[in-house]
């Protein structure tokens, strides 16, 4: 009878330390590229952020000083007004297409999504522009902010009908049996139980937006000076680095690179306050 | 207090299959009352349409007439939120909500349906958790342990306070003790025993020593019909029905 408490072989131990170097390879393959764009970001940007870069507008080439104050309050603006498009839309969306409709009209969105997930960012912003911006004429930060919400829906849906597929349908029994009309149910026991996976995939969204230029080139267009108003061309950091990275000028790259550095900082910061705020009051499993 | 119920001629479906067929039966208030039968002989399904959960069921559908206490259950006029407010349900698996602290889960029932009284709250938390003989396990930990992170005994105990806080008329208990261990069973055998005082409960089960050890009286339901219904005592000691007695003596199931 073979028996199962011999040693195990050198062959197989061997192949087993093989294996385990080859995942570790590939985990810091996946990491280094991560970690030496964010290393040589500080190298290059850290030394250009001052208190004038964060507070002042940019100066005419040729005048030192300057900095990025509107670009980075105006990305602040236009990722807001997508976030108020975006994110409500797409959670709304992914709770129909796992709750809701009937099988066949729901493919019919999923495909749609998973479409709109592929189209090109630029021409999302040429879609925007010709139903935003040529019926206003004139660019805005609103069309900029109607374009990076757009691009947010898909994958908010996606990942919030995912999501939601995962919670055990014995929770939106228990939920319907205690006599909970069915859509405080949904928002406030099933969606609640999925919020986790939901925040994280609005933050992917997010995240992924905040760094697009092509949609922001013809919609929110940049802006030299200091503008609030949604209703006027604005500055966003992505433009500003662009416009700088490619100009002639040193001063100019090197606020470029200042610029990259601080627009992945926020997005950092973004994505860590709001699961800070949004994981208070859920409890998590801890036994 | 509790509520009788009296079913006439009910019948349910999924899709084409039919899973229940003509049931009559009269239940009456403050009694436990125990529904037996092998797997898939409808006895779930018959508790389901007791409050209305059947037809959350897409393929759903029943014809027949449901009465609890006062309610009409599938009379046009009736809401099945409502229906569901005054009829509490237990589940097979221990579902407590697994992002609310023990204190939301059993008060969830109340706030969600947008009762946000601190004070009485607190009072019915401490009420239902002690009728669901709780309250002293988790007293000290009500806001700050996750219903989830409870053993699973505790959990369905966690349910039952859950369905209580709402204060149903009618308790519905499907197979509340199939996924526990033999001491947690004994416990919320215990609890249902003295839930009757206030409460009406109708329990499914498997276990044919806990229809006999709990219920007053017993229902045994064989392929969507309802075989034979009596005083517990007699079902489990001289049944009418030859199919009674052959699956009470293990003969089949």
């Amino acid at each position: 009878m073979p028996s199962l408490s011999r040693p195990l072989s050198l062959g197989r131990r061997l192949r087993n330390l093989c294996f385990m170097g080859l995942c570790g390879l590939a985990a810091i393959l996946v990491l280094a590229p991560l970690g030496a764009i964010f290393g040589y970001l500080v190298y290059k940007g850290t030394g250009s952020i001052n208190w004038a870069f964060l507070t002042h507008t940019p100066r005419p080439v040729g005048e030192a000083g300057g900095g990025m104050a509107n670009a980075i309050v105006g990305s602040m603006i236009v990722l807001g007004i997508g976030s108020m498009i975006g994110v409500p839309l797409g959670i709304g969306s992914g709770i129909y297409m796992a709750e809701f409709g009937g099988s066949r009209y729901v493919n019919g969105v999923r495909f749609t999504a998973d479409v709109l997930n592929g189209v090109p960012s630029i021409v999302v912003g040429i879609a925007v522009y010709a139903l935003v911006v040529l019926p206003q004429q004139h660019f805005s930060a609103l069309s900029g902010g109607v374009a990076l919400g757009i691009m947010m829906i898909p994958t908010i849906a996606r990942t919030t009908e995912e999501m939601l597929l995962m919670v055990p349908n014995t929770i939106r029994e228990a939920a319907l049996g205690l006599g909970i009309p069915q859509w405080r149910a949904t928002l406030q026991v099933t969606l609640r139980t999925a919020s986790k996976g939901v925040i994280t995939g609005t933050m992917l969204a997010f995240a992924r937006v905040a760094g697009e230029t092509a949609p922001l080139l013809f919609t929110a267009f940049g802006n030299q000076f200091w503008s609030l108003k949604p209703n006027q061309p604005i500055a966003a950091l992505p433009i500003q680095i662009f416009a700088y990275a490619i100009s002639p000028f040193d001063e100019w790259h090197r606020q470029a690179w200042a610029g990259a550095l601080i627009l992945i900082v926020l997005i950092v910061v973004a994505v860590a306050a709001v699961r800070v705020v949004t994981s208070r009051g859920n409890m998590v499993n801890n036994d | 207090m509790g509520v009788g119920i009296e079913v006439k001629d009910l019948s349910a479906w999924f899709g084409k299959a039919q899973v229940l067929k003509e049931i009559n039966i009269k239940v009456g208030a403050n009694a436990v009352t125990a529904v037996i039968g092998p797997s898939g002989c409808g006895k779930s399904t018959f508790i389901r349409c007791l409050n209305r959960m059947h037809e959350t069921n897409p393929e759903a559908r029943l014809t027949g007439t449901v009465q609890v206490g006062d309610i009409n259950v599938y009379e046009a006029g009736t809401d099945a939120v409502d229906v569901r407010r005054r009829i509490g349900m237990v589940f097979q698996k221990p579902n407590p909500f697994p992002t609310m602290s023990i204190y939301d889960n059993v008060s969830a029932g109340l706030r969600l349906n947008g009762y946000h009284k601190r004070r009485e709250l607190d009072a019915v938390v401490e009420h239902s958790l002690r009728m669901a003989a709780l309250w002293d396990e988790v007293k000290d930990v009500l806001k700050k342990k996750s219903g989830a992170s409870l053993s699973g005994g505790q959990q369905q105990r966690l349910c039952i306070a859950r369905a209580l806080a709402v204060q149903p008329d009618l308790l519905l208990m499907d197979e509340p003790c199939s996924a526990l261990d033999p001491i947690s069973t004994g416990k919320i055998e215990e609890l249902i025993f003295q839930l009757k005082a206030e409460y009406t409960v109708v329990i499914v089960t498997h276990n044919m020593q806990q229809a006999a050890r709990v219920a007053d009286h017993t229902g045994f339901f064989l392929m969507g019909k309802l075989i034979e219904y009596d005083k517990t005592e007699k079902i489990f000691t001289t049944p009418s029905d030859k199919r009674t007695e052959d699956y009470i003596t293990g003969r089949f199931g």
